[in-house]
């Protein structure tokens, strides 16, 4: 067997699909972006970041993903070890943590503002409860910080399953004798987490958190349901140039803007989240 | 001697049930962080148009089935979530046939252009696929792939492709090159060692690259809004239409969509424990 | 499974390649409007059946309709027989859109003012004039018992709307008046028809006026008694239904179903007067044949079938957008329909009527003039930014655009030779 020429063949389909349906469409939105009225020129990015409402928007998209990830590793990796953990119940278990995954974006939007809107479900239990007199205004242009927490408790809702289920499948190929032999030794629960499991799903952590941060770059529909117009983000704005706006070579730099933050977090945690060459088992 | 061996024996039994209570109250409170928003999804589907815009709401549905009642009757539906589960289907099988042999290449060789090969599918995830759509769409129209369901699929699996690359890369990588070697020496050729050892141990991460695959397709929007007219997709069919429709609509139309895809994780999630607590290392 | 799943495969694919030739003979409706799932079932099952040949009613939000109408025009060739849309969605696609002057209309006699909208500017029939809504006041009945003494609903000015809001706000305890403030909100036309003409007379040319200024402070105080939530509000039927707001402004279509669920709850009435008039503005939807239409002629007919009364009393039943030629209205109208149409004949043919007209001949840079507008609202409303300095900067920013399409002025605009100024 040709050893040289195989890993070429297996990559070959994947390579020549994302050829023809990314990367030549990618091209000629791309060259939109550094073209206007077919001179070359930067025009576009100076718009982009010229307008009012690009520094909010950065700042946003940046916190929202800084926030929420971080939480979502946390809960994933709760979830997984408690589900690898259960005897009894565990595919229930799965499957409930794993129902998120297919609610789409919109759906969820819609699901959290009828719980945070002033006649929602949340200032029903609280008004029931007796905490409040009158509904409380989570959603209003003046409480930006609450509209935040919202976004940020949706998004942690609907897209924690992502990472949970990358998460589970690598977990799976660790031995249990692994575990037994460290608690024989003595290790406690946590220590054979951070010292045995951590280590070894190494490549699925890789794979989970890279994913996650280039979609948490691309949030949009739900900070839109939430949020309205007082949460602006890249992805929103984005589409406010191409469809609303009608420039689509500001919309293409805006796009490779979002392009641009998403490789460069890529390229950091490919090198800290490094597999190296002899890590197995 | 067993008198000190009981004692400690004693302690870690005692850890062992706080620590199962404190496993099991966890699991019960993430469920109910999972479910308890899906219900109140339900409880507004299954209310009356008055309910669903009063205040305060109520915790229980009133079982008013018109608004479910008024979306499957309405024209086109049931076409429209044959062409939905078709184009899902189409894209869990494209995206797993090109995806999982880039991710064995990926992981069991060393080749030059493996860091940039992982990068391009990587960054196919990183740039908005609505900007795409009018490149692709000519495209598309061209070549006559248009309105159809394999068009759409061949679009959603350039969204799926990095999911299953990745995801079944990150197994292989936790799979020991010397289970396929000593299958070698055993007589097997290259692919009967991979379709008889590797696969099997793989399974989880084919399961999940399915369930990503099939959910990404089911709920994509825009592109399936713009490829397919006649053939339409029932996340395009209704989300097109739900936008602007009254609330009880918009309730109604989420839980339909869901369910289906609910339906497809339930009936894989098995396979994403396939091979949980074997220990045959 | 990897056998369960090659055979899957397999018969998926040979079905999806199987071309279902059915629907060669229908024309493809492809439309903006109508959105709502009731409103495409009524469209489908009661204005269409009429028409002599199947017509496939299908609906998309702007982004797709848009993409993929490109799409077709770039490509060269479509399924998309008939368009239907805004005024604003057509002006981005102007120069794809089939010249419809020599379309026989059988006699019906339609709205000249919009048929001259519907050249956008050009000599050729870009667009037929559909139908035609406009936007208006929706109060509930809870809120009159705090009007202002001797405040007449018909005639009510700006500043009695704001001491009316006022006396909402501090009796009931928050705030009651409700605009749609969202992203998907026409608050941009709310800026460019009501408030700017009541105020200046003008939509473009006295941007940057004193009268401008008053009228953005106007606006402001309004804003204090104004419910928060508006800036998610894209329509406004929702919150009056549910009690949130008492007291709204937006697009009929928006308003209808509380008239339609509560029909004795609530009260419409115009838009307010101010110093220089009642400023409104119509919303002109249209019907236009891409130069890439399968059957040109089946599309002709779909276009003279649409404007027949009986075909425009079926649609104004169906989408409460009302009629765009000469018809009486029969009486078995749903509820939202009986409560507007008094008020927007009082509201068009009133002697201070102002009437202001969707922008003309921005071309693709509508969207872009629009946004001077709600820029203008967030900096000032909502971000609390000086009137003054934020008026000037949009103001060269607008004055950039119009330069730039070389667009001249339309009502309520004086005409002007060349570009509109602004002052």
């Amino acid at each position: 067997m040709n050893s040289k020429a195989l890993p070429y063949l297996l990559l070959m389909p994947a390579t020549l699909f994302l050829c023809v349906f990314f990367l030549y469409p990618f091209a000629l939105v791309a060259f939109e972006a550094v073209t206007r009225d077919g001179a070359f020129t930067l025009d576009n990015f100076r718009t982009m970041a010229g307008s009012w409402k690009f520094p909010v928007t950065v700042r946003n998209t940046l916190l929202l993903a800084a926030i929420v990830v971080p939480i979502q590793l946390a809960m994933a990796l709760l979830m997984a070890s408690v589900v690898s953990q259960l005897e009894s119940g565990r595919s229930a278990a799965l499957y409930i943590f794993a129902i998120p995954l297919g609610i789409s974006d919109l759906a969820a939007g819609l699901i959290w503002l009828a719980i945070f809107d002033q006649s929602g479900f949340l200032n029903t239990l609280l008004s029931s409860l007796g905490v409040v007199d009158r509904p409380i205004m989570f959603l209003g242009y003046q409480s930006k910080l609450t509209i935040f927490v919202a976004v940020a408790l949706a998004e942690i809702w609907r897209a924690t399953a992502i990472m949970m289920v990358i998460l589970v499948a690598g977990m799976g190929l660790i031995p249990k004798e692994y575990h037994e032999a460290a608690e024989v030794f003595g290790a406690g629960p946590w220590k054979r987490f951070v010292c045995i499991t951590l280590p070894l799903l190494r490549p699925s952590l890789q794979t989970a958190i890279i994913l996650r941060v280039i979609l948490a770059f691309e949030v949009f529909a739900v900070v839109a349901a939430l949020g309205g117009t007082n949460l602006p983000v890249l992805m929103g704005e984005t589409y406010n140039w191409q469809f609303t706006l009608q420039d689509r070579n500001v919309a293409a730099a805006s796009a490779l803007l979002i392009l641009a933050i998403s490789i460069g977090f890529t390229l950091f945690f490919l090198r800290v989240l490094r597999v190296p060459k002899e890590a197995r088992i | 001697m067993s008198a000190v061996a009981e004692a400690p024996v004693a302690a870690t039994a005692d850890a062992r049930k706080a620590g199962d209570w404190l496993l099991v109250a966890t699991t019960i409170l993430l469920c109910v962080w999972v479910l308890l928003p899906i219900y109140l999804l339900l409880v507004n589907a299954l209310s009356s148009p008055d309910e669903v815009t009063g205040f305060p709401k109520r915790f229980f549905p009133s079982f008013d089935l018109g608004s479910l009642s008024f979306f499957i009757n309405f024209a086109g539906v049931a076409r429209a979530l044959w062409n939905s589960v078709l184009v899902a289907t189409l894209t869990m099988v494209l995206s797993i046939g090109f995806g999982a042999p880039a991710g064995y290449a990926l992981s069991r060789f060393d080749f030059p252009g493996k860091g940039t090969f992982r990068f391009l599918v990587l960054m196919t995830r990183a740039f908005p696929l609505p900007l795409l759509a009018l490149p692709l769409a000519v495209m598309f129209i061209r070549t006559g792939l248009d309105d159809t369901a394999i068009g759409l699929a061949l679009v959603h699996t350039t969204l799926a492709l990095p999911f299953a690359v990745l995801i079944t890369f990150s197994l292989f990588s936790g799979i020991p090159v010397e289970l396929e070697e000593a299958a070698w020496t055993l007589g097997c050729t290259r692919w009967q060692a991979f379709r008889k050892v590797i696969l099997p141990l793989a399974l989880p991460g084919i399961a999940a690259s399915a369930v990503f695959a099939f959910t990404i397709s089911w709920n994509e929007v825009f592109a399936a809004a713009v490829l397919t007219i006649e053939n339409r997709t029932l996340t395009a069919f209704l989300l097109q239409s739900l936008g602007e429709s009254p609330l009880y609509l918009k309730f109604a139309g989420g839980a339909a969509l869901v369910v289906p895809a609910l339906l497809f994780i339930f009936a894989v999630r098995k396979y994403l424990f396939a091979m949980w607590g074997i220990a045959n290392r | 499974m990897k056998t369960m799943l090659k055979k899957v495969a397999g018969v998926a694919l040979a079905l999806s390649l199987a071309v279902d030739g059915a629907h060669a003979q229908q024309v493809l409706f492809w439309s903006t409007q109508a959105r709502p799932v009731e409103e495409t079932q009524k469209m489908r099952d009661e204005v269409l059946k009429g028409f002599d040949g199947p017509v496939d009613y299908q609906v998309a939000e702007d982004g797709p309709w848009l993409t993929r109408l490109q799409a077709e025009l770039q490509a060269g060739s479509g399924t998309i027989g008939l368009l239907g849309g805004l005024h604003g969605d057509f002006s981005t696609v102007g120069a794809g859109l089939a010249d419809l002057s020599g379309v026989d209309v059988g006699g019906v006699k339609v709205n000249e003012a919009y048929k001259k909208l519907g050249m956008l500017g050009t000599g050729e029939q870009k667009y037929m004039p559909w139908m035609q809504a406009t936007f208006l006041m929706a109060a509930n009945k809870q809120a009159l018992q705090y009007l202002p003494a001797g405040v007449d609903l018909k005639a009510i000015t700006y500043d009695q709307l704001i001491e009316w809001s006022k006396n909402i706000a501090e009796k009931t305890g928050s705030p009651k008046f409700g605009f749609p403030a969202g992203p998907k909100g026409l608050k941009h036309r709310f800026f460019e028809g009501f408030l700017y003409p009541s105020y200046t007379g003008s939509m473009v040319t006295k941007f940057r006026s004193a009268e401008a200024e008053t009228a953005w402070n106007k606006f402001k105080e309004l804003w204090q008694y104004t419910n928060p939530n508006s800036t998610n509000y894209a329509f406004m039927q929702e919150p009056l239904l549910s009690g949130e707001v008492w007291v709204a402004f937006d697009h009929v279509a928006r308003l209808a179903d509380a008239f339609n669920q509560k029909p004795d709850q609530f009260v419409a009435f115009p838009a307010p007067v101010g110093p220089a008039g009642r400023g409104f503005m119509p919303v002109v939807a249209g019907v236009a044949i891409p130069k890439t239409s399968p059957d040109a002629d089946k599309a002709k007919a779909l276009v003279a079938y649409m404007l027949k009364p009986e075909t425009q009393i079926a649609t104004l039943k169906a989408t409460n957008f009302f009629p765009v030629v000469d018809v009486k209205l029969p009486d078995d109208v749903p509820a939202s329909v009986k409560a507007f149409a008094p008020v927007i004949a009082a509201m068009t043919s009133a002697p201070d009527a102002l009437p202001a007209l969707p922008p003309m001949g921005l071309g693709d840079l509508g969207g872009k003039f629009n946004q001077v507008y709600t820029d203008s609202f967030e900096r000032i409303v909502l971000g609390g930014e000086d009137v003054h300095g934020v008026l000037e900067e949009q103001a060269a920013a607008l004055k950039a655009i119009i330069d730039q399409a070389k667009a001249p002025c339309w009502a309520p605009d004086k005409p002007s030779e060349g570009a509109c100024p602004v002052e």
